[in-house]
């Protein structure tokens, strides 16, 4: 009986101690990539920026949720030569086909959109998960709430285009896009 | 020159790896049932669940084949040497700690080197754990043989695994997608006739895995039974 657990003691502390040792070689790398990535995505949305952009990032707080806990928003500066140039920051798109679309989005100062990425989404593959391509999230350039009715797919009466056999995800984006902005235009708009 | 040098090092060598318990034949019997006469998912019909949710592009296939290739020829090694000092009563839960360590250790690595693989295979890769091949080779084989034979038993499990994902992720991703690791196979030569192609989208999802998987098998039984006609 003792020899059990002796041996399976064992088993498990050499496991714990290798996992241990592997996990602090990996951790560097891990954070290394999740970073590039992070910076290869904001370099997609926002206009050409020199300045140490994850380092000068900012957590706001814009709202409360239903249960009245804050809601977070982190926003990363793009400066060139310390002139401001645009702002990334998530969203949420939480009415997608299939789950959370999560999207990346660029504003310039003036609140006109410099590019958005999918960050990640769960759409059907070939139908939904096409707002994944360039030429539709090259759309979004230069939009701003000043559209109006026009910045919606065009199944809602604006020029956004939709794919056949899915509105679902593209309308989605458009309306986490636009709920953006909003925020976007609460925080920083007009100089406030 | 030098390579002659090598090249008689080597055939002097050779004779010595003959030690008690070393029959060539034996481990090359080990290493290719993996491949044909027990190829996990034909034969054994292992492993299924990872098989049916990664296929849907043949890079896929490859990266999850060699992750899965890596977890059984370690842990095959390990459970091997280990056979005498493992009590049979906790045999399971020592083969389950060996098995998770290396897919952790395999995980953290994926993520680390291998980024955009890694986001793609996604919750498979910790989920090798509870593939069934990983463990039935361990109580089945590796609590059992020596060493060698583990080892050669893992690596043809893991191989045959493998070109089963690649076969289907080449089925699935050439039909749904027109590509074929990422290269313009289909689109390609339907372009050249000036023609569009239209992926067959149910491929590349979930019935598609079924379809294909289905057709595989009935393709490798059918071959199966010709081979014993002969016989």
């Amino acid at each position: 009986m003792f020899r059990l657990i002796i041996v399976l003691t064992i088993f498990c502390s050499v496991a714990a101690v290798a996992l241990a040792k592997v996990y602090d070689i990996t951790k560097g790398p891990i954070a290394e990539q999740e970073r590039l990535k992070t910076v290869a995505a904001l370099k997609a949305v926002l206009p050409l920026f020199n300045n140490d952009i994850d380092k000068d990032a900012q957590e706001l707080v814009v709202g409360k949720d239903k249960k009245g806990r804050d809601i977070k928003i982190k926003f990363y500066p793009g400066k060139m030569n310390e002139a401001i140039v645009g702002t990334a920051f998530q969203v949420i798109a939480p009415d997608g086909y299939a789950g959370d679309i999560n999207i990346l989005m660029g504003v310039a100062p003036e609140g006109k959109v410099s590019g958005i990425e999918i960050i990640s989404h769960k759409e059907t593959p070939g139908l939904g998960n096409k707002i994944m391509k360039e030429e539709w999230r090259g759309q979004f350039k230069g939009r701003s709430l000043e559209d109006g009715p026009r910045f919606a797919v065009k199944k809602d009466g604006g020029d956004i285009n939709q794919f056949s056999g899915a509105t679902i995800s593209p309308r989605a984006v458009v309306g986490a896009v636009k709920k953006g902005l909003d925020i976007y235009n609460k925080e920083f708009g007009n100089g406030g | 020159m030098a390579d002659r040098e090598m090249a008689q090092e080597i055939t002097e060598v050779q004779p010595l790896a003959v030690v008690p318990g070393f029959d060539l034949k034996e481990i090359a019997g080990d290493f290719l049932r993996g491949l044909w006469e027990e190829i996990p998912l034909f034969r054994l019909v292992l492993g299924m669940c990872p098989t049916l949710a990664v296929t849907t592009s043949a890079i896929n296939g490859v990266g999850m084949g060699i992750a899965t290739t890596f977890v059984l020829v370690m842990s095959n090694i390990l459970i091997s040497i280990l056979r005498k000092i493992i009590p049979d009563m906790i045999r399971i839960p020592a083969f389950i700690i060996v098995i998770a360590t290396f897919v952790t250790v395999t995980d953290l690595m994926m993520a680390a080197f291998t980024p955009e693989l890694h986001h793609s295979l996604g919750i498979f890769i910790p989920l090798i754990v509870v593939n069934c091949i990983v463990l039935a080779r361990a109580e089945a084989f590796a609590s059992k043989n020596n060493v060698i034979r583990s080892t050669a038993d893992g690596l043809g499990m893991g191989i045959g695994f493998t070109i089963v994902l690649i076969l289907l992720g080449t089925v699935r991703e050439i039909l749904g997608n027109g590509t074929w690791f990422d290269m313009p196979v289909l689109t390609g030569i339907m372009e050249a006739f000036e023609y569009e192609y239209q992926p067959m989208i149910v491929m590349i999802l979930p019935p598609g895995a079924f379809i294909g998987l289905g057709l595989l098998v009935a393709l490798a039984n059918k071959i199966e039974e010709r081979r014993k006609g002969k016989k």
